[in-house]
């Protein structure tokens, strides 16, 4: 390696801890909202992708596996993967699941619904995950959360794996739902500034 | 100086910075977190962030001057 390696060189520890612990206490899945308002923040407040760029722990791991380690054929990605439709239209199905997921915490919050204590994985195969619950101090919608936050997680690096090994390592960048919004901030916040070609 | 460089299709690209890690001269940056931008009087044109780029959307193109 080119650089001297920085302290977030090391976040796909993280992103792999994240992963970890989520088999143990689903708890820890509340976490992972890190990813989520960090790289939003960094956009709003500074304007640019350095999450991307820097701290992605996810991307530095398909990185690491798909690159380092080789599991990548290392090919392109087909054209309407990287195509505007498929970016916004994932961007937004993406979060048409994740409201979806917030609306049904919500049901377990005011008593509707009960507590399901599974995983679902690719918003449709629920694994059984029961084992990874023992119990929360507050209303059962903090675990429900849990539930469906690693669902959330757990799905996209499926995902991300299954294109790192077609792909190249970080085709998930490509498609990341998180990296086609903080684009999207960014590109709302310089608008008035010429682009240079 | 070398008269291959790195060109970016600005469009496509996805701003997620994985060529600027493997640029050995540091000649790109994402100044707006909207594309990639190449300094083309340090770029040496070899290839790595073409090669590096998920969204396949660096060539390396000959330049004149």
């Amino acid at each position: 390696m080119k650089q001297n390696k920085k302290w977030y060189n090391y976040l796909w520890i993280a992103s792999l801890t994240y992963l970890i612990l989520g088999f143990f206490n689903i708890l820890f899945a509340w976490l992972g909202l890190l990813c989520f308002f960090i790289p939003l923040l960094i956009a709003l407040i500074k304007g640019n992708k350095a999450y991307c760029n820097k701290y992605c722990g996810r991307g530095q791991l398909f990185s690491l596996v798909g690159g380092r380690f080789g599991l990548s054929r290392r090919k392109d990605v087909p054209g309407w993967m990287k195509s505007g439709y498929f970016r916004y239209g994932f961007l937004i199905f993406f979060f048409t699941m994740f409201f979806q997921m917030l609306w049904n915490t919500y049901l377990v919050f005011s008593g509707t619904k009960n507590l399901g204590t599974a995983v679902t994985l690719l918003w449709t195969f629920k694994l059984p995950w029961h084992w990874a619950y023992h119990g929360t101090l507050f209303s059962d919608g903090v675990a429900q959360f849990a539930f469906g936050f690693y669902s959330v997680m757990l799905t996209s690096t499926v995902l991300g794996f299954v294109t790192m090994l077609l792909f190249k390592p970080r085709s998930w960048c490509v498609y990341c739902p998180m990296g086609t919004m903080t684009q999207l901030i960014c590109r709302a916040k310089h608008r008035n500034t010429p682009q240079k070609s | 100086m070398s008269k291959r460089k790195a060109i970016v299709n600005t469009r496509a690209c996805v701003a997620c910075g994985c060529c600027m890690k493997v640029c050995p001269k540091n000649a790109i940056a994402i100044p707006k977190g909207i594309c990639a931008e190449i300094n083309h009087n340090l770029c040496v044109g070899c290839g790595k962030c073409a090669k590096e780029c998920p969204a396949s959307i660096i060539t390396v193109e000959v330049r004149e001057s």
